[in-house]
């Protein structure tokens, strides 16, 4: 009986969209729109400013969101699309679907940023997180980890992204050696999940020691749950970033409506929304800080992070590597 | 002649909708990609792994299935109703919270490993060939049992009658009446275990333990979003096309089992039993061992989630809301085609309805991402996907339903047909008439097991919600799927339990309303 | 000798009351209007209705406690005493060895059973491929060829037509002379009932009476009786009974 409801409601949408306000549509992943995300606040302070709709259309996760980019071609809809990682811009830039932002920019990251087509709205390292009490002294490299027996468990590459995150990891850490370290790594790993939060729940339910994720990831429970027992381990061969950027695309008939978006997204509104509701670094500090308990994360000596074209040149190579090792 | 037209038209349309979803998505994925390469040795790979984990999966679940459907069949205790209800469940739970569930119990801080423990045994190890195969089986065995259940209640109890008039042992028995009734349902039980194992994907994932375990529906996942590559990915699906109709070709001959919804409330009397306790604690023992398996992973879900159903936040209620619309919305869809298709093949005889019939069955090969994605190329420049989200949903979820509602109907529609067919003949009576008096009526049970699973699959289906973006909210599993990814696992645990609770209700509702006013 | 001592059956509603006894060799017909409970009278001796209370005894053995395949007797039903899948020849070798695993001997006495019931030539084809009177055949070679000394008939015949079903009583009769036998029929039709038996029990409201004899009991037939034969008290006998041998008792 909704079924029809349904359909005239999708007939009957795209008539109200044409009112005099103008719409910005944004696609990103999933998780950013989520009812515990940060998009409905995003949504909420962009419109407070802009005397526009601010539309957030969410498709699976970043590899997703570019697939269904290339899918749409120059026909797209989208005007921004926010949440690609540096794996991915490489492919992004040579789809030749997004137009330069031509906004300079000072950011609070470990590496120096510049791209004319993407810019970064947040950021974090990859890491191994444990449960203190569990774990009280965990290991504090690949090579520890290695000649540890704990289990692990970390995210296919080609279905997630921290499970490409690792790859690239280890790879910029160990270069050559990269074959060995994953094959000393194959006994510890558990087993590999399709996801994230997959992998996340083996490790809360107590099925692993270790969870591939996020130096950030112990600010959620320290914050959300007043759980100080979870807490990433740092390796001292360095950690491997991920940085978020968003950009314009050439299709877009909203140029100047984007650009405003994309401002708004280094400002301050923007960025104190994401450390607790997308629990990663802001890229561009607020005034403010950072919310209390980020001082007590884990800071790494080393960020590493391969540039979107070395990325591009290592990916295919390191994922047969990975392949053969946990083939075996 | 009129009475043959109108079913021939209804049941060519549903079979239309049915390619376009299957062969149209897949042509169109095709269509857009740019030149075609070869699969290489990784993809054979992952072509091997999928079909022993998916052999042994159907073998496994078959073969364990016999014992538990026989007890079932043969013993009478209170409970035994809700009990088959419950046994139905792990069938109709989305894969995220089964594995959950699973590991609850087989994990390595499980239930079983704990109770190892104590005795200073190390944990279970499940991951790898072992865990999917687990998973699968416990998927699945519920299918099997309903499916022998149905074949042993449906050998007529004078049969038995007779036997025992005969004096005939055991072993006579299951010889010359079990035998020959496993020989005729074995096959379809073990052709549709195999292609459901076929196209698995998650659980393979989770407990597979690593690339070794991947199947080709990863493969095309890989193909797809990390190298975007729209041919490789169009001709692995068409590889797994391939391997479903080899199965279902090898199986042929042998008739698929008939309907597996109708009558499995009441045990067979049975007069051979009456004098062996040895054999009734054997049968209360597989009863017991396959609830245990079967309900203890439920029951770790629930347990943990229950206390937290209500305090879980609003968005989650919403979502509920909406997946029950969409599930409802699924389920008309599904009943229509499954009725159009079902009067088609049995008006049009001969080649048409073997046709039809297969027609029937080919969404169980189709990869829901390459449907996901060909739909998308498809539709994109008719309309926003965004805004098809949740009736692309309810039309996906329902074709995925269709060919166990199908199985479901066929045969009591057949025999409505062949016993009251000629007496509306002669009175006259085609059309819906036809189909209201005559018709509907007999097949009110099938129908109503039909709604409930169809309405219980697309509860807990993700599918291809994930690939069209939406704009309209989320589903209930989305919602589940967000709350892990925002770290949330409590609500994420309360939430499984919602979804559970949902489910087995729809499904539950809609086989008693059927069961309720059954005509026959 | 067959004895229902103090037998009662209780089905829901339905209620059964039975104390009799029948000599060696009886022959004796079940009479009586539908719904009476004579089928649930033979399947109640059969093993197949338990009973709340007594107990049946054939020679002095115990029935009581034995499975249905254990009883010394052979039971028809009025359908389904074959099985579709196999041929006839198989369906009377499974009174000997319901394993179907024969020895020689065994076969020949399978072939001989068949022969007798003039089957010879189709023992291999399947019930499907045989007439309905055929098929009556089959299941009476198996009878036959199991030789119990009680054979229960629940109106086998029923859906043969007359001049068949004259034929196949018979064949039972004939089969009882060699067998010796004791014989329980149910039949809704006095003149199959004179055709082979000599006595008979009537099931009304609830209770199996004492066989009686026969003729004397269709001649001059108590009440509930009466109506279901459609004659009234008194009303005369019908005066052709044809097939009125029943010395061989």
């Amino acid at each position: 009986m909704r079924y029809p409801v349904l359909i005239s409601a999708a007939l009957l949408a795209p008539a109200m969209a044409t009112a005099d306000t103008p719409t910005l549509t944004v696609y990103t992943y999933d998780s950013f729109v989520s009812d515990w995300g940060p998009g409905p606040a995003v949504r909420e302070a962009f419109e407070a400013i802009c005397d526009c709709r601010l539309e957030m259309v969410g498709t699976g996760d970043g590899a997703a969101l570019l697939a269904r980019l290339q899918l749409e071609g120059a026909r797209s809809p989208a005007d921004v699309v926010l949440g690609l990682d540096t794996n991915l811009t490489a492919r992004a830039a040579e789809s030749g679907l997004f137009a330069p932002h031509g906004i300079a920019a000072e950011f609070d990251l470990p590496v120096a940023w510049e791209d004319d087509l993407f810019l970064p709205f947040d950021w974090g390292y990859f890491a191994f997180v444990h449960d203190r009490e569990r774990l009280p002294e965990p290991p504090g490299s690949f090579a520890e980890l290695i000649d540890s027996d704990l289990s692990i468990a970390i995210q296919d590459p080609r279905s997630s992204t921290p499970g490409l995150g690792l790859l690239m990891w280890i790879k910029a850490a160990h270069g050559d050696d990269a074959p060995a370290i994953w094959e000393g790594l194959a006994p510890r790993v558990l087993t590999v999940t399709r996801g994230w939060s997959e992998s996340y729940g083996l490790f809360t339910s107590g099925e692993v020691d270790m969870v591939l994720s996020y130096t950030t990831s112990p600010a959620y429970h320290l914050i959300a749950e007043g759980d100080a027992s979870k807490a990433a381990a740092e390796f001292s061969e360095g950690h491997y970033m991920q940085v978020e950027v968003a950009g314009i695309l050439e299709s877009s008939d909203q140029q100047d409506l984007a650009r405003e978006f994309l401002e708004f997204m280094l400002s301050d509104a923007f960025q104190e929304i994401i450390p607790t509701t997308n629990w990663m670094y802001p890229a561009v500090l607020p005034e403010d800080g950072l919310p209390d308990g980020f001082d007590t994360l884990m800071v790494p000596e080393r960020a590493l992070l391969f540039s979107a074209d070395e990325a591009a040149a290592q990916r295919d190579a390191a994922l047969a590597e990975w392949l053969a090792a946990l083939s075996r | 002649m009129t009475g043959r037209i109108w079913p021939l038209a209804g049941g060519s349309a549903v079979a239309l909708i049915l390619l376009i979803l299957s062969f149209g998505s897949l042509g169109a994925v095709a269509w857009r990609a740019e030149g075609w390469g070869g699969l290489g040795p990784a993809d054979w790979a992952a072509v091997r792994f999928t079909l022993t984990q998916a052999m042994v999966s159907a073998v496994l679940s078959v073969a364990l299935a016999v014992p538990v459907a026989r007890a079932l069949a043969r013993r009478c205790f209170p409970g035994r109703g809700l009990l088959i209800t419950l046994l139905g469940a792990p069938f109709i739970l989305p894969t995220l919270v089964a594995v959950m569930g699973l590991l609850a119990v087989f994990g390595r801080n499980g239930v079983i490993s704990a109770i190892l423990g104590w005795f200073g045994l190390p944990p279970l190890q499940i991951y790898g060939f072992v865990g999917v195969v687990l998973a699968h089986v416990f998927f699945n065995l519920p299918l099997a049992t309903r499916l022998l259940l149905q074949g042993w209640l449906a050998i007529p109890s004078e049969h038995f009658r007779l036997a025992a008039a005969l004096g005939f042992s055991r072993r006579d028995v299951f010889r010359h009446l079990e035998a020959p009734m496993l020989r005729e349902m074995m096959p379809g039980a073990l052709l549709v275990i195999f292609l459901l194992c076929l196209t698995s994907f998650a659980v393979a994932l989770t407990l597979g333990g690593g690339p070794r375990a991947t199947t080709v529906e990863l493969a095309i996942y890989q193909a797809f979003r990390f190298d975007f590559d729209l041919s490789k990915a169009a001709l692995l699906a068409l590889v797994q096309f391939g391997l479903c109709a080899l199965a279902a070709a090898l199986a042929l001959g042998v008739a698929l089992p008939p309907g597996f919804g109708a009558g499995l409330d009441r045990p067979v009397i049975r007069h051979d039993m009456g004098r062996a306790p040895g054999l009734a604690l054997w049968d209360g023992v597989m009863i017991g061992l396959a609830a245990a398996f079967l309900l203890l992973p439920l029951g770790m879900i629930v347990l943990r989630g229950l206390p937290l159903v209500a305090g879980l936040p609003a968005p989650v209620w919403m979502a509920a809301g909406r997946s029950v619309a969409v599930a409802l919305a699924s389920v008309l869809l599904c009943i229509g085609f499954a009725l159009a298709l079902g009067l088609a093949i049995e008006r049009a005889g001969g080649v048409v309805s073997r046709g039809l019939e297969v027609v029937g069955m080919v969404s169980l090969a189709a990869s829901p991402l390459v449907i996901g994605t060909g739909l998308f190329i498809l539709t994109f420049p008719l309309v926003d996907p965004a805004r098809l989200a949740l009736p692309v949903t309810a039309l996906v979820n329902a074709a995925m339903a269709l060919p166990f509602a199908l199985r479901a109907i066929l045969p009591a529609l057949r025999q409505a047909e062949a016993s009251q067919g000629r007496l509306a003949d002669h009175l006259g009576l085609t059309g819906w008439t036809r189909l209201r008096l005559v018709i509907l009526p007999r097949l009110r049970r099938p129908l109503g097991f039909a709604a409930g699973l169809a309405g219980a699959l697309s509860m807990g289906d993700l599918g291809v919600i994930v690939l069209f973006a939406e704009r309209e909210g989320a589903t209930l599993p989305l919602q589940l799927y967000r709350l892990m990814g925002a770290y949330r696992s409590d609500d994420a645990a309360g939430a499984a339990v919602l979804l559970l609770g949902l489910s087995l209700l729809i499904f539950w509702a809609f086989d008693r309303g059927g069961r309720a006013h059954a005509a026959t | 000798m067959l004895q229902l001592d103090g037998v009662t059956i209780v089905q829901g509603d339905f209620r059964l009351e039975a104390d009799l006894t029948l000599e060696s060799g009886a022959r004796v017909a079940v009479l009586g209007p539908s719904g009476a409970g004579k089928s649930t009278l033979l399947g109640a001796i059969a093993g197949f209705v338990p009973l709340s209370t007594g107990r049946v005894t054939l020679d002095g053995e115990d029935l009581s406690t034995l499975a249905p395949g254990a009883r010394p007797l052979s039971i028809l039903f009025q359908d389904n005493n074959l099985f579709p899948h196999l041929s006839a020849a198989q369906n009377v070798a499974l009174g000997l060895r319901p394993s179907l695993r024969l020895t020689g001997t065994e076969q020949e006495k399978v072939d001989a059973a068949l022969e007798r019931v003039g089957l010879e030539l189709l023992g291999g084809r399947r019930p499907a491929q045989l007439s309905g009177g055929q098929q009556s055949r089959v299941a009476l070679a198996r009878a036959l060829l199991r030789r119990r000394p009680l054979l229960l008939l629940d109106e086998p015949f029923a859906a043969l037509g007359p001049a068949l079903k004259t034929e196949m009583l018979a064949l039972v009769r004939e089969i009882l002379n060699e067998t010796g036998a004791m014989l329980l029929m149910v039949t809704h039709d006095p003149e199959d009932a004179r055709a082979i038996a000599s006595q008979a029990i009537v099931v009304t409201e609830g209770e199996a009476a004492r066989p009686a004899p026969l003729a004397a009991l269709l001649d001059n037939p108590p009440d509930a009786l009466a109506s279901y034969l459609g004659r009234r008290r008194g009303a005369e006998p019908n005066a052709a009974h044809e097939g009125d041998d029943h010395s061989a008792g």
